[in-house]
This record gives C-alpha cells, structure tokens and sequence, in this order.
C-alpha cells in the first residue's frame, strides 16, 4: 500500500494533466485550476524543506566541532536576522526595509562578487588548457575567438565581416546542433515522463529503488 | 643548470599575473572609456520592435524579472532599458519574478525607472511581487492571473489597480519578457508559447544566448538580448545609454585579452613540443 498509493496517485495525476490539455470542458478545467493551486503551495513547501535541511546540516557541523563551523555560526546569524526582519519588523521587505537593506547591500554585492570571480578563473583556464591539440579543438578554438570578437564592439572596429560571421555561427552550426539536442532532450523528457506515469521509473519515491 | 626556454616561462606563469591583467582591463576601461560603437542586431530589434508596437495606456507588458544577484550585473541593464522604453512610451508595465532572490531586484528596478520616468503606481505600472512553482504560475496566468496573484507585492488587490481592469489572463497581455539567468526563459516559451500562444520575449545571460537560437528562427521568441550587448543594444535603440554600454569598453577589453592569452599559451604549447622533439632526435 505504501507504494501502490503513490504509484496510482501519479499516474491518475500524470494522465489527467495530459488529458486535460485536450479537454476544454468547464470541470476538468476547473479541476486543472485547482491541481496548479496545489502545485504552488507544494512548491512554498520546498523552501520550508531546503530551510530546515540547511539548519540541520549546519547544526550538524556545530555540535561535530567541524573544522569550518565557524561559517555555520555566520549562517545561523545571516538566517535569524533576514527571518526576523521579514516576519517581526513593521516595514517588512519594503523597499528601503532592514529587510531589502540586507538583501541590497550584503545579499547582492556577495553574489554579483562570487559570479564575477568566474572571470578571472576563465581566463586562466583558457591559457592553460584550451589548447588547438586536435582538429575539433582547432575548429572550436577558430569559432569561439570569432564568436568573442563578435559579441563585442571592438569586433565591429577591426571587421565587419566578424560580427556577420559570429551571426553565422549562431544561426547555423550552434542552430542545428542545439535543435539536435533539444529534440534528443524532449524525446527523453517524454520516455522519462511516461515512465515514471506507468510506475517503471520508481527512483523519485526514494528507498534506494 | 641550463637556461629556461621562454615557453617553459609562459607556461608556468603564475596565475595571480593573468588573475591581475584581467583585474586592470576590466576597471580601468570605466574610469577611461573608449567609447567604443555599439551596433544593433536583429534578435535585439525585433524585441525593440515589439515593444514599440504595443499601445500606450491599453493592455500591459508583463516583465518578468527572474535573475537572481549573480546575474545582476549582465541582466539589470536589460531590465532597465525596457522599463524606460515601456513606460517612455505610456505602456503600461506589471512586473512578477519567478525567482525567490528576484523579488529585491524587481523592486527596485520598477521603482527606480517608475521614479525616473514618472510613473504613477497602479495606473502605468504594477509589483505583482514572486510567485513559486515556475510552471505553475506560468500555467496558472493563462486560467486568471489572480489565480496567481489575487493581490500586488504591497497587498492591494489587482482588482483595485486601475491598470489591471479588465486584465483575466494571456489573452489580454500582448507580450511577456522575460529577464532569465536561469532555465525561465525555456518555461516561459513551454507553458506560455506553447499552449497559449503568448508573444514571449527574453533577455538572458550571453553564455546561455546560443541556447535561444532556435526558439528565434521559430519565432517562438519575439526578440532575444542575448548578454551585456544585448542590455547595450537595446539601450542605443531606445537613446539612453547606461550600464550595459559602459560595460562593453571593459567587455572588449576582456575578450580580447582572453583571445590573446588562449593564442599566447598555444604558442608556448606548441614551442615546447616542438623543443621536446627536437631534444629527442639529438637523443
């Protein structure tokens, strides 16, 4: 029973939701409404699951004496202080609340820094390994410095025909390969969705199965 | 102990040297600008395009701002020059996000350019504020958008916003953008394009751009920004230069230096092979 239940609850949810697609009918449309309501709250209810996973895995490293939990300790302090501004203070997250301060003036520049660092890592990767060893590294070397010359405007300034030919690339080869893989990725979300409706694919209801 | 070649040289090169040349060429083009021409593109047009053609003061744009901090700096610029040119232009504009770190970013992107353009609260623009599930309420918007959002971020019902009267679901929304450091932008072309036929634009990261190629020849996305070129694109389109296009001097700067880092190391690669053959046949 303890599988059989998910099982049919997810195949009847499976075939509905596909079902209804065709079926223009007030009820099941109705009934699509209401299923989409519950998809939502489902999908707040992850943000309570990831909370208390990340407040059990930090607790964890406190009470172990890790080596690096003195960064839990940051956590705890960053989590209880963004909570407590957006639940108990007046302003909430209004714009200029402690709340939206926080989240402006720690949240994004910490962010925006982490992801620009990907800068310097790229360029030093790119020296030391994109090399022209083979003819495919070749070619992939020859199209990105045009695609990078491209995208940028002092492309234009050397040659015009860069950015006409950076459009080509896009247009044609990076078309038709992506195309490729699309339709390779939908033909297996299909195979992967019907599975998982017909009870083959069983992996999602945990147990090691 | 017998010289060191100049390849052996360059290939062990500490990093923290090529770790400072970008630092140089990404902050000094600020301070001194090139001012380096921007041109335009067609997947940048045709989102300008379908902008300029929507009415003033009629059915809104619906801008989705689902980026998250990390993505700011290539994304926000985009954000911004659509809100200007919307609402330059008397479009009325409601603003969502699909992500839960976008709620600080559209806020204050819709705030700062509904400020600087004058804008009046309810009436030329709308903060629907975030809503969870990303095809859910992408789903949910084509049945009633106050399924999704009975009330704005600030509590007040859609009902009682001007600018939404009348306004149920994408029949009544003649195009959605769609500002994505992440898989959004595929979501909304799934569960918005697909099943209803909503007009979808998108503005995304330039690494994830080349994924979008095919949804443009398809026309299943209006207009695409692809990166910070893009935000400087749309931002000569619509006549008021900023972030992105002062982010394109650096942005050269840095392409090319990478370009000639990549040629450097390939010669060095090469040189030593070269060296280590030569050293082999004397045996």
């Amino acid at each position: 029973m303890r599988r059989q239940l998910p099982l049919t609850l997810c195949f009847i949810a499976g075939v509905f939701m596909a079902a209804q697609y065709f079926i223009p009918h007030y009820a099941v449309q109705g009934l699509y409404d209401r299923l989409l309501t519950w998809l939502r709250t489902l999908y707040a209810f992850a943000f309570l699951l990831g909370t208390i996973s990340l407040v059990r895995v930090h607790f964890h490293k406190i009470r172990n004496r890790a080596s690096d939990r003195g960064y839990s300790f940051v956590v705890f302090v960053g989590l209880a202080l963004m909570l407590g501004f957006g639940f108990f203070h007046p302003a909430r997250n209004a714009p200029g609340s402690p709340f939206d301060q926080m989240f402006q003036n720690v949240q994004v520049p910490i962010e925006a820094t982490m992801f620009s660092l990907l800068a310097f890592y790229i360029a030093s990767a790119a020296f030391r390994a994109f090399r022209a060893r083979t003819l495919e590294a070749t070619m992939l070397l020859v199209a990105a410095t045009i695609v990078m010359l491209g995208r940028v405007p002092i492309g234009d300034l050397i040659y015009d025909g860069i950015p006409k030919a950076t459009q080509w690339i896009l247009n044609v080869p990076n078309l038709a390969a992506k195309r490729g893989i699309m339709i390779g990725v939908g033909l297996g979300m299909m195979a992967t969705s019907l599975k998982i409706m017909l009870g083959i694919e069983r992996a999602w209801m945990g147990g090691g199965e | 102990m017998g010289q060191v070649r100049w390849y052996e040289r360059l290939l062990s090169l500490d990093r923290r040297w090529i770790f400072l040349a970008i630092a140089v060429a990404v902050v000094v083009p600020f301070f001194r600008p090139m001012g380096l021409p921007v041109f335009t593109t067609d997947p940048v047009e045709r989102l300008y395009r379908a902008v300029d053609e929507l009415a003033p003061d009629s059915r809104p744009l619906l801008l989705s701002i689902d980026y998250a901090p990390a993505t700011l700096p290539e994304l926000e610029p985009m954000s911004y020059a659509i809100l200007r040119h919307a609402l330059g232009k008397g479009v009325n504009v409601a603003v969502m996000t699909l992500h839960p770190a976008g709620y600080g970013l559209a806020q204050r992107a819709i705030e700062t350019v509904a400020e600087e353009m004058g804008a009046e609260y309810g009436k030329d623009y709308c903060f629907l504020g975030f809503s969870p599930g990303v095809s859910a309420p992408i789903l949910g918007i084509g049945v009633d958008i106050r399924d999704v959002f009975p009330k704005d971020a600030y509590g007040t019902p859609l009902n009682e916003l001007p600018m939404m009267e009348g306004i149920g679901n994408y029949d009544d929304i003649p195009l959605v953008i769609t500002i994505a450091g992440w898989s959004a932008a595929e979501a909304w072309i799934y569960y918005a394009y697909q099943p209803f036929h909503q007009k979808v634009g998108a503005g995304v990261t330039a690494v994830m751009a080349t994924d979008y190629y095919p949804y443009l020849q398809s026309r299943q996305l209006e207009g695409l920004l692809g990166g910070m070129r893009g935000a400087a694109e749309y931002e000569k389109l619509v006549g008021r230069p900023d972030k992105g296009t002062r982010g394109m001097d650096s942005q050269s700067v840095i392409h090319v230096l990478i370009i000639v880092l990549v040629l450097l190391g390939n010669l060095a690669y090469f040189a030593r092979q070269r060296g280590e053959r030569a050293a082999r046949a004397k045996g």
